[in-house]
């Protein structure tokens, strides 16, 4: 295959991503002229060190190895990481990457075009659009402000988001042998510095901080030189009378780059031009320069240059949105640092460490076992209800947590396996398959068990295959079951009381969720009298007496659930189910004292709260499910739902259970890997409750990941196959009503189009 | 049409399904799948996806009972806001709200049926299962209020996988019972006719810029191919395959019969799942 035929390329910008392009495509085409021109003066470069993964190492010299080898002699290599936190110090092995300096990253490249016949002009601006079409190829590399991506704005259609947070590069001759990272707090607030090695004498030394403590540090006023000296002052500890070194360094907030699309006509962006990722995640070099490889990769495996240039964008477009979605992570860490203060320095260090998603807590292991040790020790030794510290423990997991006082509120593990509905008749009494699932779950090794949504009394049922906790013979199947898994495991069994509110009178869900049941409807509560979906059953407002009805119902049940032998009780006050949909501003538009702000939208639930409360012992545990954020404008987010755990832990509560959405029926929910797990630590974090989140946490290591961080106490595991095992021997004739009998688990079928786009011609 | 339909039902496959175009050289999908109803006894019929917001809504409901009445109940409906502006230029229908018709629509549709006002309206057991399509989280929780199943818009194996555990977090996040039935796409144009395949999926994928040229890259050329296509969505687990030819080519149709049934995926083996899964709930370290 020949390749693009190029005979002009322009190339815009001297930077690494330019530069490289530039020299890759005069290797690549010999016949090829390339020029770059570049805005600043030669030998001109602001920055101080950059640096490269091991995984990029293998890419560079692949594409080059004549610069790749001079770029390797030119390391600084280093390990591990660095964290210096409230006085300790800790050290992470098994994060390889290698530093050099940019001016010298530039001049390897610079060299390398010149011996290829590449033309470089420096101080010259290239915005004459009209000359593009002398160029085959029109190369924008001309970085984060990019010219040609701003004068071609419709068409690349670049989004812009800056960030408030502050912060500098300097340099440095103190050079740390690793990847440093220092949090220090000062009288305004904290500061982070993080120094890096890029040469055998120097190193690069970021400073961060929030808008605020930057403006009360009177950072705002001072010069250059004051900054520096200050600065200087501020980590005067860490840098033993080195100076910090300016290179016009200038207080910045740093700005994400993405564009809709990288290619216009024979334009194409790349390196920042095109993405920018934040530097805490130290990809920017890389990705630039993975451009220039990707960008002459596709121009010598196409024929024609459309095809090409989309080649490109379609291998490298995914890419850097990964990157960037990871350093959005990594710089939301950094944003709320604040918050994370409050966690001990081995938590915090985890929590750094797997802050961006892409490191779980097996690969934290697999890069530094005893690291991780440590760690795991740490973890044990400060759970609550944890034995003595171990030499060996058995990791975040399956450490056990004293949830309350007494026998029965220390959960074995971290594990929380749920059973489900849908399996029971109408009278509510749960039946031979919740039996079977429990025992199944209790036997899998669950630290706990939690039961689906237990209706208060008929009119609270969700569907019709709800089961109940309101008459004496649904109490006793359950202290059957109860009974039953109390002499299979040790796992702690939890119901979930709850009431439908306008949720309630639907179909069983499984064709669907919230098909109400029409013509044979029973009478629905909520605060306001809107139905949940459109044309659904409307509910009554509630009114005085129909609060104290529930009321009593919440403490009925709750009665029924201690005789039953529960030994954890949830009260259900997320999903936009009664309680819910008291707590949400979207749903509650009540103008007495149940509705308006906040403290009037927890009255009611906090009533039956107390209710449940009054009965429910002391010795097992008592939780609330509530939403961390209704995922919809308009809705609750998560500053309310700190204050409403807040309430609740006041009330007695020992445990909250973290959800999100469904407020309302059409949310804009996010169902990345454990997508709960960044509110859930927020609001852990911010409250100190205990808390137990699920959502697409479907492996130990996941659970783990979450657990060390900090971000949950327990987790609800969706592992693969539950669901299956459930669906296996269940009696499909106990599903009726307007539903069809649910389809058997289809085998793996091979199914074919007709693609009648064709076959119509 | 007619002739495709009937190698479908004769081969090893499951259903024969249809894309939705208006302003594209295609037959609009319910008539076409009424066309294939009436050739065919065994197979399903689906929509892979139906534009619904483009349609009145008692209409299509109308519409979809009647076609899944007169093939025997084995109407499939996915549907999706599809992707294209001049669909809905052509159609006069605006596309700012269409998210948040296709979920009233997917709420009034079986209100319909079960109101019993259509005459025709699908009776108990007998409702035509919904799909839906859509990568983004509200497209998901639709899906997983509305529908049984998720129908991915086609990638590398590793792509529908990660799409296939979202849709699944979904569906519990729902409070779903069992699993959502997951579909996957892929096109395929054997030999000589590559070339000619993927101009035809440059062309129908034109309006994405330069999606198109990775669509491209992904048609399955060869049978070998396309069995390792296969084994992958399996494993990454696809409950349902569609193969798209992106060649007229009716012969090609026998090649993938073969691939299927060599592979074990034809539609009458339903012992297909092979050894029993570990029991999934015992937590190991």
């Amino acid at each position: 295959m020949s390749g693009v035929p190029l005979r002009r390329v322009l190339v815009v910008g001297g930077g690494p991503a330019g530069l490289y392009s530039a020299a890759l495509l005069r290797r690549a085409f010999p016949d090829t002229q390339v020029r770059v021109v570049d805005r600043n003066r030669e030998g001109a470069t602001y920055g101080w060190g950059v640096v490269f993964s091991e995984q990029t190492l293998g890419a560079l010299e692949q594409a080059d190895r004549l610069s790749y080898d001079q770029i390797c002699d030119s390391f600084a290599r280093w390990d591990a990481i660095d964290v210096h936190f409230r006085n300790t110090f800790l050290r992470a092995y098994g994060h390889g990457f290698s530093g050099m300096s940019r001016k010298r990253l530039l001049a390897i490249l610079t060299r390398r075009c010149i011996d290829l016949d590449v033309t470089i002009e420096h101080e010259t601006e290239f915005d004459d659009l009209s000359q593009f079409a002398d160029y085959d190829l029109v190369i924008a590399a001309d970085g984060l402000r990019s010219g040609l991506r701003t004068v071609r704005a419709d068409h690349f259609g670049p989004r812009f988001d800056t960030r408030s947070a502050k912060y500098i590069w300097y340099g440095t001759s103190r050079r740390p042998e690793m990847f440093t990272y220092l949090v220090m707090p000062t009288e305004w607030g904290v500061f982070q510095g993080t120094p890096y090695p890029y040469s055998d004498d120097h190193s690069t030394f970021v400073i961060e901080c929030s808008d605020q403590v930057w403006q009360r540090a009177g950072l705002d006023r001072m010069s250059e030189d004051q900054s520096r000296e200050f600065c200087e002052e501020l980590f005067s500890e860490f840098l033993a009378g080195h100076p910090l070194l300016s290179n016009r360094s200038k207080w910045m907030n740093f700005v994400t780059v993405k564009n809709r699309t990288w290619v216009d006509g024979n334009v194409v962006l790349v390196g920042d031009a095109a993405h920018t990722v934040h530097f805490s995640i130290g990809s920017g070099t890389k990705l630039a320069m993975e451009d220039a490889i990707g960008l002459v990769d596709a121009l010598r495996k196409n024929e024609r240059l459309p095809e090409a240039l989309a080649y490109f964008e379609n291998g490298r477009l995914p890419v850097a949105e990964a990157f960037q979605d990871a350093a959005q992570q990594s710089l939301l860490w950094f944003e709320a640092l604040d918050r994370n203060l409050s966690l001990e320095p081995e938590q915090f260090v985890f929590n750094f460490l797997t802050r961006s998603g892409r490191i779980s807590y097996d690969e934290v292991r697999q890069r530094d076992p005893r690291f991780a040790d440590t760690f795991d020790r740490w973890f044990a030794r400060a759970a609550r209800g944890s034995q003595a510290p171990k030499l060996i423990t058995p990791g975040p997991l399956f450490t056990p947590l004293r949830l309350v006082g007494g026998t029965r509120g220390t959960v074995a593990n971290r594990a929380v396996l749920p059973v489900g509905n849908a399996m029971t008749t109408d009278d509510g009494i749960p039946g031979a398959q919740h039996e079977r699932a429990v025992l199944h779950r209790v036997r899998g090794g669950a630290g706990s068990v939690l039961t689906d949504v237990v209706a208060v009394c008929p009119d609270a049922r969700i569907t019709t295959c709800d089961a109940g906790l309101w008459n004496d013979d649904q109490t006793e199947c359950w202290a059957k079951i109860v009974d039953k898994a109390h002499c299979e495991g040790e796992a702690l069994l939890i119901t979930r009381l709850g009431h439908a509110g306008s949720r309630g009178a639907t179909a069983p869900r499984s064709h669907g969720i919230d098909q109400p049941l029409r013509g044979r409807a029973w009478p629905l509560l909520a605060p306001t009298s809107r139905p949940y979906v459109q044309n659904g059953t409307p509910p009554k407002a509630m009114d005085g007496q129909d609060m104290t009805a529930v009321v009593g119902q919440f403490r009925d049940a709750s009665e029924r659930a201690v005789r039953a032998g529960f030994d954890g009780l949830e009260i259900h006050a997320g999903h936009g189910y009664l309680l819910g949909s008291f707590l949400s501003p979207l749903t509650n538009t009540r103008t007495d004292e149940y509705g308006g702000d906040l403290d009037c939208r927890l009255r009611f639930p906090l009533e039956v709260f107390a209710a449940a409360r009054e009965v429910w012992p002391r010795d097992r545990l008592l939780s609330v499910c509530v939403n961390a954020d209704d995922w919809a404008p308009g809705g609750a987010g998560v500053a309310e739902a700190i204050e409403i755990v807040r309430s609740f832990m006041n009330a007695g509560c020992g445990l909250v259970h973290l959800v999100a959405g469904q407020s309302v029926a059409s949310s804009r929910p996010r169902y990345g890997p454990y997508f709960l797990a960044s509110l859930a630590e927020q609001i852990r974090i911010e409250t100190g409750a205990g808390v137990m989140i699920r959502g697409r946490i479907t492996s130990t290591d996941e659970a783990n990941t979450v657990i060390a961080g900090g971000r949950a106490d327990l987790c609800v595991l969706d592992l693969p196959g539950l669901a299956e095992f459930d669906q296996s021997q269940t009696s499909k004739a106990s599903l009726h009503d307007n539903a069809v009998a649910v389809p058997p688990v289809q085998s793996k079928r091979g199914a074919l189009s007709s693609g009648d786009a064709y076959a119509g011609k | 049409m007619l002739g495709w339909a009937r190698r479908i039902e004769e081969g090893p496959f499951a259903s024969a399904a249809v894309l939705d175009r208006l302003a594209y050289d295609s037959y609009e999908p319910l008539v076409a799948l009424a066309a294939a109803a009436a050739v065919t006894a065994r197979i399903e019929l689906a929509t892979t996806i139906l534009i619904a917001p483009l349609r009145n809504t008692t209409l299509l409901a109308k519409q979809a009972a009647s076609l899944d009445r007169i093939s025997g109940g084995r109407l499939v409906i996915g549907v999706g806001v599809g992707a294209r502006q001049d669909d809905y230029q052509i159609a006069g229908v605006e596309t700012a709200r269409r998210g948040q018709t296709l979920a009233d629509q997917l709420v009034e549709i079986p209100a319909l049926w079960d109101r019993g006002q259509l005459g025709v309206g699908a009776g108990p057991g007998k409702r035509p299962r919904f799909l839906a399509g859509g990568s983004t989280g509200a497209a998901l929780a639709r899906m997983a209020q509305h529908c049984e199943g998720y129908i991915h818009g086609g990638g590398p194996p590793r792509v529908f996988a990660r799409a296939g555990q979202e849709a699944r977090a979904a569906w519990i996040d729902a409070g779903r019972p069992a699993a959502p039935q997951l579909w996957g796409q892929g096109y395929f144009a054997f030999g000589a006719s590559a070339e000619a395949g993927a101009a035809y999926v440059r062309d129908y994928y034109g309006f994405t810029g330069a999606f198109a040229e990775k669509i491209a890259s992904g048609l399955l050329t060869s049978p070998q191919q396309a069995l390792e296509f296969l084994q992958a969505y399996a494993e990454a687990g696809c409950d349902h395959l569609i193969m798209i030819p992106a060649v007229a080519s009716p012969e090609h149709l026998d090649t993938l019969a073969t691939v299927v049934t060599d592979a074990g995926f034809a539609s009458q083996d339903a012992g297909l799942a092979g050894e029993p899964p570990n029991d999934p709930s015992r937590i190991r370290r």
